[in-house]
């Protein structure tokens, strides 16, 4: 047996399954209990907004102001989701898009106009998660360590830059973005470019080698390095693509704020470590989905949104994240059990 | 034959996990004052069976009788209570807390139910500590100070502090020098006398000699040999039972000439290859077509031999030739892209991707085939797996199921899809039978031998005599990281290769291991 195996071709065609089946057959293939179950727990949530405040949340401008917000949070949820996929941890997020957000609006940068500001927010987030990597793939330290390190001097570059100031944007070109004018038949640009992200994000997992290499290091890395896969080099590249998702992330956050704060991104880890679980994501590595994850921003920013309608102050939110996040984990073991 | 009934007996014990039966109807007899030895190959059922006594498993079937009553053992805590205590290889202690904190743990003395009596517990712990040799361990010291030795006497000091009648203890003298051994053996002298049972599991033969009372035997998750004597039966009659076959195996035809007479160039040479404290230099070079078998023990360093060639160990001298090409050393992408494949002996933890599909586990190794810039045609991936499948006759006869539902066969088969669809060219298999059901194993046989004739060069580990004298065109016999005879097989039988991988058997060659103890002290197979 010197020559590999190669595929018979008649064998593909006894069985017509066999095929490649269209994208969207994969996506309603997947679209299991799980998440199922989100969808049901999002429709319920907006059944709530919709008795409570029939008029505020059902209005379009409200739809696309939480679509908005979850944008920022959920393209960092994506580079959040592969990296726990791979069995890792990436707490330096919210820092980093805290940092990338300042660095692409200081004045210097500014002169460069709408390129300088979207290339120095993807360089720097591509550059922290390129030391993330390195530290965690190459230096052998634990990602809780390594993100934690990258989390505190992130900020702390990002203090030292605005000396705690906000630095406004003055490029037309980047602040039109985010003005109505700009939406196209009522959707948004940010939401695009998250929408954009997610159906990417999806891809890759799905369908690439890159994503694969992901699943068979968090699913057995023992197992995936006999198999011949580079594990190291993967790790290096999974912060990479967190870090990516981060400065794309800061630069939304710029268009939507309309400047640079060392504050930006605050708790983000969090909210995409929260968002990933719920959507069902094993915090151990080897199994989740992207389409989870998204749900579980779309699930947070919807509750954020009703309770701020509703005037509920921000610790109630929190108290009701708490209990989403219980809830979610809670029915994910007992699916996970009888399956 | 004891004219008192046994204080331990086990019978029909059965366990199964999910694709494989490790208990099958174990029968267990322990008479009180007496050590029972536990012997067995890895995977033959021994660790199953000491957590069976210890609670931590649950039979699925048989029953237990502790001094003559039927007991249900539902947790560790309920057997420490009758009185069963087990030392674990790994050692169960908590380095951050001191020696009498260990010994006391889930039982200290208090005051008034919650204040720790600090003082009582380490005198008590002292007391224990001179009971057992070691009075020169002070109770107030962090366990994680201590050494392995050490460690070892806080372990069963913990043990004696309950109220125990019968002590399991799992390769105690695994990591203990020869006269801390000593001392073990004479802390079991002293227990058997309190009356005190003791099952000891260990590898060693001249162990088990020196202190054992009786001998069960475990193969494939049955008890072969109940209650042996241990002084008096012969060594290679234990072995045997050991390494033996309880069935008779058809083993496919080897074909007349074998490539080893040919002269055909070897494909893998592996020259001078070593690691210190696990094997000795090794010479060895596989053909295109044929079959090499590595014969030996636990500990005699073969499956070690086996991952360094792969480079999943990094070896500390020697190299490994393919195609007349040096192999980084250390590297397993370098093998593998030379054309080098390996059937791991934890199939689970170090081949198989259990939560995914066949096709993904059968796929991942040449992924790259399938995919341009990335991108995975998912059509001809599960062609080709489906492909490389049928070929190996796995079944169930859909790749898209997950791989943890097939048996133990099939996943083998599965792996060994894998490097066929890589088109390698040299496989390593390191226990290829092991938690393959019995039935089974002729038909894994039938597949490793049709891939040589195809040309594949193939290396074979297996701690079963007959099935590498069945299996191998030419067959090396290691003892304590060590060859000490190469052969083809067919010159070979059963009781010579016997003779071959246990100590102190006449040994033919000149490189004899005798006195060469220390090369098999540093890494047994864990």
């Amino acid at each position: 047996m010197t020559q590999p195996v190669s595929p018979p071709r008649d064998s593909t065609d006894k069985i017509p399954s066999a095929g490649q089946p269209p994208v969207w057959r994969g996506m309603v293939a997947r679209a299991d209990l799980r998440t199922l179950s989100l969808l049901g727990v999002l429709a319920a949530l907006i059944l709530v907004g919709g008795i409570t405040k029939p008029d505020e949340f059902l209005d379009t401008r409200n739809l696309q102001l939480v679509l908005t917000q979850g944008s920022v949070i959920g393209v960092v949820t994506v580079g959040m989701t592969f990296v726990i996929m791979s069995g890792g941890i990436d707490l330096s997020v919210g820092a980093i898009v805290a940092l990338a957000s300042v660095w692409a609006t200081t004045v210097a940068t500014q002169e460069y106009g709408f390129a300088g500001i979207l290339f120095t927010a993807v360089l720097v987030g591509v550059g922290c998660g390129l030391v993330n990597g390195l530290l965690i793939a190459y230096g052998g330290m634990v990602p809780f360590i390594a993100t934690l390190a990258m989390l505190a001097s992130a900020r702390g570059l990002a203090l030292q830059i605005t000396d705690g100031a906000t630095q406004i944007v003055t490029i037309d070109s980047v602040l039109d973005l985010g003005e109505r004018d700009a939406y196209i038949l009522g959707i948004p640009p940010l939401v695009m470019v998250f929408a954009v992200v997610t159906i990417i994000g999806w891809l890759i997992l799905n369908r690439t080698t890159f994503g694969r290499r992901t699943v068979a290091v968090g699913g057995n890395a023992e197992a995936a390095r006999l198999a011949g896969i580079d594990v190291r080099r993967q790790r290096l590249y999974l912060y990479l693509l967190s870090g990516l998702c981060c400065g794309i992330a800061a630069f939304l956050l710029i268009i939507l704020s309309g400047s640079g704060q060392n504050t930006n991104g605050n708790l983000y880890e969090l909210d995409a470590i929260a968002a990933a679980i719920i959507g069902g994501t094993l915090l151990s590595g080897g199994r989740g989905t992207i389409v989870g994850s998204v749900l579980g921003v779309l699930i947070f920013t919807t509750i954020t949104n009703i309770f701020a309608l509703n005037n509920l102050q921000s610790d109630v939110q929190q108290i009701a994240k708490g209990a989403i996040i219980v809830a979610a984990v809670l029915v994910q073991r007992r699916t996970a059990s009888t399956t | 034959m004891a004219p008192e009934p046994p204080l331990l007996s086990m019978s029909g014990i059965t366990k199964s996990f999910p694709g494989v039966r490790a208990l099958d109807g174990v029968d267990l007899d322990v008479q009180a004052g007496e050590v029972h030895c536990l012997l067995g190959q890895n995977g033959a059922g021994k660790s199953t069976l000491i957590k069976v006594l210890a609670g931590a498993h649950q039979p699925d079937d048989g029953t237990i009788t502790w001094r003559g009553e039927p007991v249900t053992l539902r947790s560790p805590i309920a057997a420490m209570r009758l009185g069963i205590a087990t030392i674990y290889q790994e050692l169960d202690l908590v380095e951050h807390l001191s020696v009498a904190e260990n010994v006391h743990l889930g039982h200290e003395p208090t005051t008034a139910g919650f204040v720790v009596r600090g003082k009582v517990a380490k005198a008590s712990t002292a007391a224990l500590l001179k009971r057992l040799g070691h009075p020169e361990v002070d109770p107030g010291r962090l366990v994680g100070e201590l050494s392995a030795a050490q460690q070892q006497i806080v372990s069963m000091a913990r043990a004696l502090s309950h109220d125990v009648r019968l002590i399991v203890m799992d390769e105690p003298s695994a990591a203990l020098d020869p006269e801390e051994v000593d001392n073990l053996f004479r802390i079991v002298g002293d227990l058997t006398a309190d009356g005190v049972a003791v099952v000891y599991i260990s590898h060693r033969l001249e162990e088990i000699r020196r202190i054992g009372d009786r001998v069960t035997v475990l193969k494939d998750g049955r008890a072969v040999a109940g209650g042996l004597p241990a002084k008096s039966t012969p060594t290679r009659e234990v072995v045997a039972m050991m390494t033996g076959r309880n069935v008779e195996y058809v083993f496919p035809e080897r074909r007349p000439a074998t490539p080893t007479d040919s002269g055909t160039a070897p494909v893998l040479e592996v020259q001078g290859l070593a690691r210190e404290g696990e094997f000795a230099p090794v010479d060895l070079a596989v053909r295109p077509g044929e079959i090499v078998g590595l014969a030996g023990l636990v500990g005699s360093g073969r499956s070690e031999i086996l991952e360094t060639i792969y480079g999943a160990r990094k070896p500390t001298a020697g190299q490994v030739v393919v195609d007349g090409r040096a192999l980084r050393p250390g590297s397993v992408r370098a093998a593998v892209r030379a054309g080098l494949g390996l059937a791991p002996e934890e199939r689970k933890a170090q081949a198989l991707l259990m939560l995914e599909s066949v096709t993904r586990n059968v796929s991942v190794s040449s992924m790259s085939r399938f995919a341009r810039g990335g991108w995975i045609d998912r059509g001809a991936e599960l062609g080709a797996a489906r492909a490389a499948t049928r070929e190996l006759s796995l079944r169930p006869d859909n790749p898209s199921v997950p791989v943890r539902t097939l048996s133990g066969g099939n996943q083998q088969k599965a792996v060994l899809a894998r490097w066929l669809l890589r088109g390698c060219r040299v496989l390593l298999l390191d226990e290829p039978t092991r938690g393959v059901d019995v039935g089974a194993r002729a038909e894994l046989y039938a597949v490793i031998r049709r891939l040589a004739d195809e040309g594949l060069a193939v290396l074979l580990v297996s701690s079963e005599v007959p099935e590498v004298l069945g299996l191998a065109d030419r067959v090396l016999v290691l003892r304590e990281g060590r060859v000490v005879h190469t052969a083809p097989a067919r010159e070979l039988d059963e009781h010579r290769v016997l003779d071959l991988v246990m100590e102190g058997a006449p040994v033919a060659s000149a490189s004899s291991a005798a006195g060469s103890s220390a090369a098999g002290e540093g890494g047994p197979a864990s």
